[in-house]
């Protein structure tokens, strides 16, 4: 084989092992840089991986259905991580049993403020049906969001954008907005991030506190089961 | 190593075949989790059990290790705002303002009703 770089490049970019490095090479970097910036709310990985691979995809002109090729691989170990989760609830047991009255009525009022604030704000915006029903479970983990997504015949890969673009929003205010309203209770404040921004948002409880990290997590969790109910039960109610 | 993780993967597999065999509206690995921690907490009380990855931290590691790195699994469903550039132009800035108000708002509820709680808690565990 000559070493044309254009039949390389073809080659190569229909392969998922440069899409699998290319997700793995740039979250290492933009991670590197949110080390550097000692976390900083605004250099969020997920965030500038995103934008970073996606550029690249579109000045290279490749689909998304190819680079998913290779992507998948990371894509699939989200079902696992939220079997995991089960370990950090375990290991936590104590301090979450002591907390779980609070915790059984935030998550309560939390699931429900998060699914009907999107519902009924994407109607006043008169947004079409379609688009509102996959903006429904946008406040849980990326992989249970599709499927109820799918399985309200709606759009799970607009669902999975909202998913993401809640996480990453929810992950980059939650520490200003606590701080100014003065909450200096980390259960609280990862629990409420748990709720509102799922694994994006309790990435960031992990970094900011551990105790915050395990909260988020148990609040991501029960908020999964939470939301699969509510949301064909919200939008019944509220769509029509 | 592969233990805990054929073990997490059972797991999501039970969890999948409970919630389709019985039609249920919810994502099979939550069951998943719920059937992992049940595993944890039986371990603890019959010995018979603690053995493969239920031992020496086995399956505990390895979930340690999945977690450790749990925004990097939201890359690829994120690069897909790719394929939805033509909805980001027509309904974009409506769907960014309507998502960062509902997180704030969620945001808030979430705490206060927790800090609400907690305090009434206290109050009446205070109370003679």
């Amino acid at each position: 084989m000559s070493a044309d770089p254009l039949s390389l490049w073809v080659y190569l970019s229909q392969s998922p092992l440069l899409w699998l490095t290319v997700t793995l090479l740039v979250y290492a970097i933009a991670d590197a840089a949110s080390l550097a910036t000692h976390r900083h709310a605004l250099a969020n990985p997920v965030l500038h991986s995103i934008w970073i691979i996606g550029l690249f995809l579109l000045l290279t002109g490749t689909s998304y259905t190819t680079y998913f090729g290779g992507a998948q691989f990371v894509h699939f170990l989200l079902g696992p991580a939220t079997v995991a989760l089960a370990v950090p609830l375990y290991e936590n047991r104590k301090i979450v049993l002591a907390a779980i009255l609070p915790m059984l009525a935030a998550l309560v009022v939390g699931s429900v403020t998060a699914v009907v604030s999107i519902v009924l704000l994407a109607r006043v915006a008169g947004l079409p049906r379609g688009v509102v029903l996959s903006l429904a479970p946008k406040s849980v983990t990326a992989g249970v969001a599709m499927g109820i997504s799918e399985s309200l015949h709606a759009d799970p890969s607009l669902t999975a954008v909202a998913v993401i673009l809640t996480g990453i929003m929810g992950a980059i205010i939650v520490t200003p907005l606590m701080n100014r309203m003065r909450i200096t209770d980390f259960r609280a404040r990862g629990f409420a991030v748990g709720i509102a921004a799922h694994g994006i948002g309790t990435a960031r409880a992990f970094q900011v506190d551990a105790v915050a990290g395990a909260f988020a997590g148990i609040a991501m969790s029960l908020n999964a089961l939470v939301t699969s109910l509510l949301v064909p039960l919200a939008v019944t109610l509220l769509v029509r | 190593m592969i233990a805990s993780l054929s073990l997490i993967l059972l797991c999501q597999l039970a969890g999948e075949v409970f919630v389709r065999g019985l039609a249920l509206p919810m994502p099979g690995p939550v069951v998943g989790l719920l059937l992992l921690l049940v595993l944890l907490l039986a371990r603890d009380r019959f010995k018979v059990i603690a053995r493969g990855p239920l031992q020496q931290d086995g399956v505990e590691n390895a979930s340690r290790g999945l977690l450790a790195h749990l925004s990097l699994l939201f890359v690829p469903a994120g690069v897909g705002v790719v394929q939805k550039l033509d909805l980001i132009a027509e309904h974009g800035i409506a769907i960014i303002v309507i998502l960062s108000v509902s997180v704030v708002v969620t945001l808030l509820v979430t705490v206060a009703t927790f800090r609400l709680a907690s305090r009434l808690m206290t109050r009446n565990g205070r109370a003679p």
